[in-house]
């Protein structure tokens, strides 16, 4: 098992240090922080904050990839629990909004699950589909308009604080820590890494890879589902067409940017959260630095070509083990 | 080496041909000679160097030494392309042509016939037609390739490369996946070549059809040439034994004569135990502290029946037992959980995780096999993977190293480790020794003697015969999907086990099974 921090996170550590600063630069303001109605502000707690969705889904992604997987679906899935979890908000108590989205999310995960693991198709394919029906899905819930709520108790969740943290980033650091609890506090991350690692070896040495592929694509449902409903509580309503709208790309990205490789394998949570952190803390500098946010997308192409290019020693020593290892099969 | 009697001059000539992949060597100091107008088998096991000679010769992979004359030049093309291009043709057993293209475009691909930049389609289709015909193929040129069996895409490769004025062809396993009318076909074909006065390298596993069709057989074993024969006078047993035995010394089991005198209690049975198109039923009996040998060609069955056993394949019928109980073995879950554990032939692919630590490999099954919730601590984990590194030295000494950077030596002690983590009652080993270095194989060899002292029980395939016998309390011989005979004490013998495999009657394999 991994260390808390392991050595290869330098790379990450260093790229979010050189952005914080960049941030300071166009931002003068950016580490300033104030509390206001038990309530911490500033453009530190606004980049975790924002970041929250993308860190909850990479923390579903990131185990996806794990298994040689990866889900598509994550921004419809949010699209969708975030719908019901509107339409519940102002006649039903939040235990019963939460368990009915993140219901919604399990009953994705299983479907996606079931068509990767016992189905066998291709995760990019089987994930396709709900990308594409779950956005239609939560639209069906909205009966296509924008459905707002006032509930305290929902509109807490995505505004709230607790301790002066913001509610979602309070959320968000508690399902780092559950997940990183589960899966490294039991086999689930080794047997995880061998199943991407090699999945016809591991099912010979007797691990349910079905098993641990189904688990993660409903985790990663699980994740989407908060990620939506704090996207939801957050503008206090909910909407079908935009919700979520290309963040599993983001989620992928940031998982990408954690060392997570898309060949599966070895993973890391703290790395993939990280990443998110990355991703947002370019997109709020940017916001801050008064360029048109067009600039956001070359931006973030740029820095996610430095992070991999800091990564690359290691890189290439697994290119080099990889044809090696081609080669003496031939 | 028989081949410096060669009265014909030779068309292809290859001398001292030497390949290593790292520290494997691939091919050592290989000749072979092809005269025009023959067909010339090239036969030997899996890893043998068929493959790689071939390659090596057209170009596919860079030659560290020797020489490739064709017709009394030298040649060196540096890839299949120019390999074609000096006029030698290669058809591998997956054709590699494109299905969804008409016949015709495929038999002239990247030489179509053109005017003002237009394939002339009707030019194309009309040679063609002429060229197939000459195959004694009638066909519709026009219809995609894939329409038609993989017999007819077969001899279309081969006009193709005949057409490109081949002289010398090389058919890589051409017939594993034809039936016999096929077969005959390109046979038809293939004869028809040799008498233009083209040389044909045939490789092939199916002994029966290389002795019907060859004029000459070249066997290579271990990336060393065995010989040269004349196939009207080289019997089946003698070519088996060239393929297969390294020596002819008769080492007899050393163990035979001991293991008779005591009772061992069974470990597993497996009644009738067979799926159809997969393996024929068997009965097997695995008693603790006994080795048994698997024996048999390649595709003989042998691997078949170690998954069967394991539970990687699910039987269709018969009765497994273990320790007397009935049991149900249809994952490998089923097998690991009845303490059962497999070390398969590929261990790249279905052995090693190579991203992960030996010390991960290693509790990988025990691991799975107690379940999610009851993890091995880091220190348990170290504890087991510092236990066996020692206990089989696997090197380097180091738990923490990704274990794909090991040899593959080590590596398949890395697997052992594995199983022997579990506290297995049966291990199920497929060629553990294949691959590996001298010292590492003697090593496996006397692992595999202590396990089986300590009351394991041991289920061996192996292709070298004389391994075999060395360990072998018993000995099951297989033939053409089907245990055919069981040799045990004083029988077990490579000329014994040599002789069941290249039994021709189909009596004996009926024997055994009613």
């Amino acid at each position: 098992m991994t260390a808390l921090l392991p050595r290869r996170g330098i790379a990450q550590i260093l790229a979010l240090i050189v952005i914080l600063a960049v941030d300071r630069v166009v931002s003068p303001q950016f580490f300033d922080l104030r509390l206001q109605d038990g309530r911490l502000f500033g453009s530190l707690i606004d980049v975790l904050n924002r970041g929250t969705p993308v860190a909850l889904l990479s923390l579903g992604m990131v185990l996806v990839i794990a298994t040689r997987g990866i889900d598509l679906s994550v921004g419809a899935v949010m699209a969708i629990c975030g719908a019901i979890a509107a339409s519940l908000a102002d006649s039903h108590s939040l235990p019963v909004v939460l368990a009915a989205a993140l219901g919604a999310g399990i009953v994705c995960g299983l479907w996606n699950g079931f068509l990767v693991a016992v189905l066998g198709m291709q995760p990019i394919v089987a994930t396709l589909i709900l990308m594409v029906a779950g956005r239609g899905i939560a639209q069906l819930i909205t009966e296509g308009r924008i459905v707002t709520f006032t509930s305290p108790d929902l509109v807490w969740l995505g505004n709230g604080a607790i301790l002066g943290v913001p509610v979602p980033v309070a959320i968000a650091l508690g399902m780092l820590i559950l997940t990183g609890a589960v899966v490294r506090g039991s086999a689930l991350g080794l047997l995880i890494e061998a199943t991407g690692g090699n999945a016809r070896a591991s099912e010979l040495a007797g691990v349910g890879t079905r098993a641990m592929i189904l688990a993660v694509y409903v985790w990663c449902g699980v994740c989407a589902a908060l990620a939506g409903v704090i996207a939801a509580a957050d503008i206090m309503g909910a909407d079908a067409n935009n919700a979520g709208l290309w963040l599993e790309l983001d989620a992928i990205l940031a998982v990408v940017i954690g060392g997570t490789s898309l060949f599966g394998g070895r993973f890391s949570l703290i790395l993939a959260v990280l990443g998110a952190l990355i991703i947002q803390t370019m997109n709020t500098g940017i916001l801050l630095s008064g360029y048109p946010p067009e600039f956001n997308l070359l931006v973030k192409a740029v820095v996610v070509l430095a992070v991999l290019l800091l990564q690359s020693p290691k890189l290439s020593g697994f290119a080099g083990i990889m044809a090696r290892l081609r080669r003496t099969k031939s | 080496m028989e081949s410096s009697l060669d009265p014909a001059p030779s068309l292809l000539e290859v001398r001292g041909i030497s390949k290593s992949f790292g520290a494997v060597r691939a091919l050592q100091d290989v000749d072979f000679a092809l005269r025009a107008g023959e067909i010339h088998a090239l036969l030997g096991e899996n890893g043998a160097g068929k493959s790689t000679l071939i390659k090596v010769v057209t170009g596919v992979f860079p030659r560290d030494a020797g020489i490739v004359r064709l017709g009394g030049e030298e040649v060196a093309p540096r890839s299949a392309k120019a390999a074609l291009q000096a006029g030698i043709a290669t058809v591998y057993q997956e054709v590699n042509l494109l299905p969804n293209l008409s016949v015709a475009q495929n038999l002239f691909l990247d030489r179509q016939p053109m005017r003002f930049g237009i394939v002339r389609e009707g030019e194309m289709r009309r040679r063609a037609k002429t060229l197939l015909t000459e195959f004694g193929l009638d066909l519709d040129v026009a219809a995609p390739l894939g329409n038609y069996s993989v017999a007819i895409q077969h001899v279309t490769a081969i006009a193709r490369a005949v057409d490109l004025s081949a002289r010398v062809l090389i058919l890589d396993e051409p017939t594993a996946s034809l039936d016999r009318h096929e077969v005959e076909i390109l046979f038809g074909v293939m004869r028809q070549l040799a008498r233009r006065g083209i040389g044909i390298v045939f490789v092939s596993h199916f002994l029966d059809q290389v002795y019907e069709i060859s004029d000459r057989i070249t066997v290579l074993r271990n990336g060393r040439l065995v010989g040269e024969r004349e196939t009207a006078s080289l019997p089946r047993l003698e070519l088996i034994r060239m393929m297969l035995g390294r020596e002819l010394a008769e080492t007899t089991s050393a163990r035979a004569a001991a293991s008779e005198l005591k009772a061992r209690e069974i470990c597993a049975s497996f009644e009738n135990y067979g799926k159809a198109g997969y393996i024929a039923p068997f009965n097997l009996e695995l008693r603790h502290g006994e080795v048994v040998g698997l024996a048999g060609l390649l595709g003989s069955g042998r691997t078949e029946t170690a998954r069967l056993v394991f539970g990687a394949e699910r039987a269709d019928g018969g009765q497994a037992r273990v320790e007397g109980a009935s049991v149900r073995l249809q994952s490998p879950r089923d097998g690991v959980r009845q303490g059962f554990g497999y070390c398969p032939e590929e261990r790249k692919t279905d052995g090693i995780v190579a991203e992960l630590t030996v010390r991960e490999n290693i509790v990988l099954a025990l691991q799975a096999k107690r379940g999610l919730h009851r993890p091995l601590s880091r220190r348990e984990q170290d504890e087991i993977a510092n236990r066996y590194v020692k206990m089989l030295d696997i090197r380097p000494p180091d738990p923490e190293r990704p274990v794909g950077l090991l040899s593959g030596g080590n590596q398949q002690k890395v697997l052992l480790a594995r199983w022997l983590a579990t506290a297995p009652r049966l291990l199920v080993l497929d060629e553990p020794t294949r691959g590996i270095d001298v010292g590492a194989h003697a090593e496996i060899i006397r692992l595999i003697r202590e396990l089986c002292d300590d009351g394991l029980a041991l289920l061996v395939i192996s292709s070298e015969l004389d391994e075999i016998v060395t360990y072998s309390d018993r000995v099951v011989v297989l033939r053409d999907r089907a245990h055919v005979e069981e040799l045990t004490g004083e029988a077990i013998d490579v000329g014994n086990i040599l002789a069941a495999i290249a039994a021709d009657n189909v009596a004996v394999a009926l024997e055994a099974h009613t």
